[in-house]
């Protein structure tokens, strides 16, 4: 290396601070720290995001600037086992799911006594309504590959893959341009630093297929298999990518390894809750006024994050429950949101913290129709390696649908319960084993609406079509228009007569709402 | 319906071979060549699962199985334009359903199919990731986010 890397930062930060003045609202700049402006900001702790939307993706300079790169300095001074001890001893868990402790991975990994080992970054961000991944990869691509060179560091792998969605180009072309210029800085390749360490990545791209998220499928998915989840026999730690050890770790976890090395495992630890140290990045979204990426320190209630941060719901709409973790995830009732978010208060009320979706859900949003919503997915993205998963999801999505059609009866109720639990206990993977979540969920929390689908054969959000009724209200004139656009005739009337729908005959299209000059209408 | 014209494709074809030489060695080679093979064609043609068998040694069976796994390889060719709206929870929520249901609507086809001038298809797409802009339409590489259901006859109008 012709420059240290204090000399680039050196440079670099003056040429940061330079820049980012000519937009001094955006900014706070200290001596050595620069943060984003605003409210939106102000109640937010960025670690994982601290580069986002500061410094320039496509700068290996810039990220310099901000310490980047002087954590793998420092790790490659300390032993590798001291470097894995920090790791554990800071408490980071894993952010992509189940939130096992990265420390222990590692320790797991290291301790094998093989020649080649692997250490793979889990990009294959799959989870409907959550998108941290794809931010910092397109946002600060650097802090995930200094990330992986210190794991591969700490328990002596020097090859490194990347498994990122194909469904992001703007991630993996900002990828291929940073390990492009930390191979030519010389932070990454062969004598990294001039420490005797090599530790090359490679790029992998997903072929659309969510369960490649999960461990075991994602190796499969890299050694050019179906990518369908393997029998837990050996843990990846021990048996991984073509049967070495192998450490495999989500994004927004390796964004958090520079930050814990720097600044220690105390300070990291000292965030958060005593379980669940650090912070999270949340993708708010769905009925929310101020949708967006959220870092908030573990244990933060629901509450303050959908209204302090979120700024609430729009249009003056009741909320009514938010979904976190997806398609494995629940539905938390607003009743509920005092709620703190770390891996263990979520999973208590039935949810989990999965790789950190949070979609906000009003009065119009019915939740039988959104169990339905995942249902589909999980079905749709079943590996088929399982019966409990393959079958058992089907029949679960065709009694839901007997629900949104009007066809379910109270017994079905509990056919629901007992089927998911089967599908829960005898799933191989955790997509199988965690499908049913958004039912019981919802099942528990609005066991209301559930019965007044089966029994009333009501949908209170109007959203399930087959059990909307269809009137004529008294403002009709009588031009006859609703009648010629009804395609099965279930609307008889006179010219400048009220006209009369025959329910039983209505197939509920729509087509006379649409279609009447005079809104004569009603829809409940 | 849809014909693989092997002498309009040639040249394509000599540089997809050239690329299944250069990556041999490659551990796991198969999903990144089949990949290479989508974006060239548009879609997977029986023809070139024929010559990525004979020329890469694998069964022309296993090369199917691990296509038909993953939601990217189509084997129908795609239209000139690919209209894919997002079926993420942020978009469902905000009325993606309607809207996929009016572009099916107006061009007659389903999910998955492509209408018989080749000019449009709709695919399936999970999250795309933009779900603080939802709903979200994505046409071939172009983002329309805050889509509604009234937008569908005007883009496609100008799309001719």
């Amino acid at each position: 290396m012709a420059q240290t890397l204090a000399e680039i930062k050196e440079m670099a930060w003056w040429e940061l601070v330079k820049r980012l003045n000519e937009t001094p609202d955006e900014y706070n700049i200290g001596h050595d720290s620069i943060s984003l402006k605003g409210d939106y900001y102000q109640l937010q702790e960025r670690i994982a995001l601290r580069n986002i939307g500061i410094i320039n993706p496509d700068s290996i300079e810039e990220y310099i600037a901000t310490d980047g790169y002087f954590a793998l300095q420092k790790a490659l001074l300390m032993k590798p086992e001291e470097v894995v001890k920090v790791v554990k001893d800071s408490g980071l868990r894993g952010r992509g799911g189940a939130g096992f402790s990265a420390g222990r991975k590692w320790e797991s990994a290291a301790k094998q006594q093989v020649e080649q080992k692997y250490v793979i970054c889990n990009a294959d961000e799959g989870d409907p309504g959550a998108y941290m991944d794809r931010s910092i990869l397109e946002g600060d691509p650097h802090s995930v590959l200094e990330g992986m060179a210190i794991c591969g560091y700490a328990i002596g792998a020097n090859k490194g893959y990347i498994y990122v969605r194909a469904e992001y180009p703007k991630a993996v072309s900002s990828l291929i341009n940073a390990i492009d210029q930390a191979q030519k800085l010389g932070v990454l390749g062969d004598n990294i630093l001039d420490s005797g360490f090599d530790f090359h990545i490679e790029l992998r791209l997903g072929a659309g297929a969510f369960v490649c998220g999960e461990s075991t499928a994602l190796m499969e998915s890299i050694e050019g298999k179906r990518g369908m989840p393997r029998n837990k026999e050996f843990r990846t730690t021990e048996r991984g990518l073509w049967g070495k050890p192998t450490v495999i770790n989500n994004v927004e976890t390796l964004a958090n390894v520079a930050p814990i090395i720097n600044k220690g495992a105390d300070w990291f630890s000292a965030i958060g809750t005593p379980l669940s140290a650090g912070t999270k990045v949340f993708a708010l979204v769905g009925k929310v006024n101020h949708p967006g990426l959220v870092e908030v320190p573990m244990g933060m209630s629901i509450y303050d994050i959908v209204y302090k941060i979120g700024g609430g719901i729009p249009d003056g709409k009741k909320a009514k429950a938010v979904q976190t973790g997806g398609p494995s995830g629940g539905c938390i009732p607003s009743k509920m949101w005092d709620t703190k978010v770390d891996f263990e208060s979520l999973e208590e009320v039935g949810s989990i913290m999965g790789s950190g979706g949070m979609v906000v859900m009003d009065e119009k949003d019915c939740m039988v129709d959104i169990a339905k919503f995942f249902l589909e997915f999980s079905v749709d993205e079943s590996c088929g390696k399982c019966t409990p998963c393959r079958i058992g999801n089907k029949r679960l999505l065709e009694l839901l649908e007997k629900f949104t059609e009007g066809e379910a009866d109270y017994t079905d109720i509990n056919k629901l319960k007992n089927l998911s639990n089967v599908i829960c206990t005898t799933s191989l993977c955790g997509l199988g084993q965690s499908s049913p979540n958004p039912v019981l969920s919802t099942l528990n929390y609005f066991y209301d609406e559930y019965k007044e689908h089966a029994e009333d054969k009501h949908c209170r959000s109007g959203v399930c079509k087959q059990l909307l009724r269809y009137e004529v209200n008294e403002r009709c004139v009588g031009c006859t228009r609703c009648l010629q656009h009804c395609p099965v005739d279930c609307i008889t009337g006179a010219i400048r007569e009220r006209h009369y729908i025959d329910s039983e005959k209505c197939i509920r299209c729509g087509e006379c709402f649409n279609n009447c000059p005079v809104d004569a209408i009603t829809v409940y | 319906m849809f014909l693989f014209d092997q002498e309009e494709n040639r040249e394509k074809i000599e540089e997809f071979i050239a690329f299944m030489d250069k990556n041999r060695e490659m551990d796991g080679a198969l999903l990144p060549v089949l990949q290479e093979a989508q974006n060239k064609f548009g879609y997977i043609p029986e023809e070139i699962v024929e010559l990525i068998s004979s020329h890469m040694q694998i069964l022309t069976s296993t090369i199917y199985g691990v296509a038909t796994f993953y939601s990217q390889f189509s084997f129908v060719p795609r239209g000139k334009y690919s209209i894919s709206v997002c079926m993420g929870t942020a978009c469902y929520v905000k009325g993606a359903t309607d809207i996929l249901e009016e572009f099916s609507k107006v061009l007659g086809i389903g999910l998955g199919e492509t209408t018989p001038d080749r000019k449009f298809s709709i695919v399936e797409t999970r999250c795309v990731g933009l779900c603080s802009d939802a709903p979200v339409v994505m046409i071939n590489n172009q983002v329309y986010t805050h889509f509604k259901r009234a937008d569908v006859d005007h883009i496609l109008s100008i799309l001719g």
